[in-house]
């Protein structure tokens, strides 16, 4: 069976249309049809968080969504939270200074899932973040870095000196 | 791409939701998709078609009125967590929702579907079953009601007629002065429990305890009620003794068993959750825990 679906949405601002299988994912969606690689795909059934993309402001796993779900939706995916001269969101910078992440897989999805939160939670503990990202899993850093740089991250969202 | 393929349908009404029910053969309703989809992907739910239920109207929305909490199937978990007129007028659920998996699978997931999921340590079902929820369901008759004690037929089957949904739930509200504790025990933040407990009291101007609720999940093959318990409190004063006598009911109940725990752990998990749950819960009840 290969029905499909023309789907118009937007995506990292940008108004999108393209034709989709309608039982593949929305991760799949954003890499294979729009070319979006940066948003990882690690289990394909919602354990490993990697996959994680805002949908209209939500962190929701991206391997649990149909593309065809998407529709009329905006979708933010790690490609779109940087300005438009490269400049990186603070988050960036701190996963940077803070050695927030070493292969990168599972940084996007760390990246949008803290987007959500800190915007939520302006002065989070270290254990509201651990919390934040309990739905993201990390092979390599042993979260230390990555808490820190979240912690950062929410300073300087709020303007304090680092 | 994993999953097999399917047809797929995408209803704006209930009427129409249940009108592709009665037609389609090997239908599945898709809500918040975060126990569905990863069924679809590992292949172990194979449906020919999927009926999304998310661009239905009207199936999302809390509402608080005369005494009474109404939730639409729709509504996602984290507006449940994050509504202030739950937290007030129902803190059970406001707590049993911060052990139910992560900010991105609340986000999507919802109560309609934990509800016709029915996993035994469903945090959302062990919370209904606590408060005497009732299930409106929709038919092709129309609606009917079902009592949350005849909602689950056995391990994860809710008593629906293949053309049936579910589309809202209602709950009773206890008097704003209850106490109330939900616990569990899981081998990771955000897994479903191996146990967990879910009390309420209720004391009465002598400081006797009128009114008693708990409820276990994962221990039955869906979450039950401990009568023997609640009939053990009811008319006492109460006193860690007799938290302990109540929570020791727990131990006769027949338990799951599983590779991650035996039964007689999870009975023995099911008293100690009991018991520390009804101390927080009279603890609340006298206003000595926030
Ligand atoms: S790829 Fe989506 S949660 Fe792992
Ligand atoms: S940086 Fe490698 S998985 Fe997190």
């Amino acid at each position: 069976m290969s029905e499909t679906r023309r789907i118009t949405l937007i995506v990292n601002g940008e108004h999108r249309e393209a034709e989709t299988p309608v039982r593949q994912h929305l991760a799949d969606f954003l890499r294979g049809t729009l070319g979006l690689t940066g948003t990882h795909v690690g289990c394909e059934h919602g354990v490993c968080g990697a996959c994680t993309v805002l949908v209209d402001g939500h962190a929701v796993r991206a391997c649990l969504m149909l593309a065809v779900q998407a529709a009329g939706h905006e979708v933010t995916t790690v490609e779109g939270l940087s300005l438009a001269d490269g400049t990186l969101h603070p988050l960036q910078q701190a996963f940077c200074d803070h050695h927030g992440l070493q292969c990168g897989f599972c940084t996007p999805g760390m990246l949008t899932t803290l987007v959500e939160f800190l915007a939520e939670h302006p002065a989070p503990s270290e254990e509201e973040v651990r919390l934040a990202i309990s739905g993201n899993i990390c092979r390599c850093t042993g979260y230390d870095s990555i808490v820190a740089a979240a912690l950062a991250a929410a300073r300087a969202l709020r303007g304090d000196a680092a | 791409m994993k999953p097999a393929g399917f047809a797929y349908h995408d209803p704006q009404t209930v009427a129409e939701a249940v009108a592709l029910l009665g037609r389609l053969e090997n239908a599945r309703l898709l809500a918040g998709g975060q126990s569905l989809m990863p069924m679809l992907a590992m292949r172990v739910a194979f449906p020919d078609h999927l009926i999304d239920l998310n661009r239905v109207e009207g199936l999302d929305g809390i509402t608080v009125e005369q005494g009474v909490l109404r939730i639409g199937a729709m509504t996602r978990q984290r507006s449940i967590e994050r509504s202030a007129a739950i937290r007030e007028a129902c803190p059970l659920m406001t707590e049993a929702l911060t052990h139910v998996g992560h900010l991105q699978t609340r986000n999507r997931g919802t109560i309609g579907g934990s509800l016709c999921h029915l996993d035994p340590s469903a945090e959302l079902v062990t919370v209904a079953a606590a408060l005497d929820a009732t299930i409106e369901v929709a038919g092709p008759e129309g609606q009917r009601d079902v009592a949350i004690a005849d909602f689950p037929l056995g391990f994860m089957t809710p008593a629906l007629a293949p053309e049936e949904m579910v589309v809202a739930i209602r709950i009773p509200l206890w008097p704003r002065e209850h106490g109330y504790s939900f616990m569990e025990f899981a081998r990771r933040h955000g897994d479903y429990a191996i146990v967990s407990a879910a009390a309420l009291l209720v004391l009465d101007s002598a400081g006797r305890i009128a009114r008693a609720s708990v409820t276990l999940g994962g221990v039955g093959a869906a979450p039950l009620r401990v009568t023997t318990a609640e009939t053990a409190l009811v008319g006492e004063a109460p006193t860690p003794a007799l938290f302990r006598a109540a929570a020791a009911c727990c131990e006769g109940i027949e338990a799951m068993e599983d590779p991650q725990a035996p039964a007689w752990y999870r009975q023995r998990l099911a008293a100690v959750l009991t018991r520390r749950a009804l101390e927080r819960a009279w603890a609340r009840a006298t206003g000595e825990a926030a």
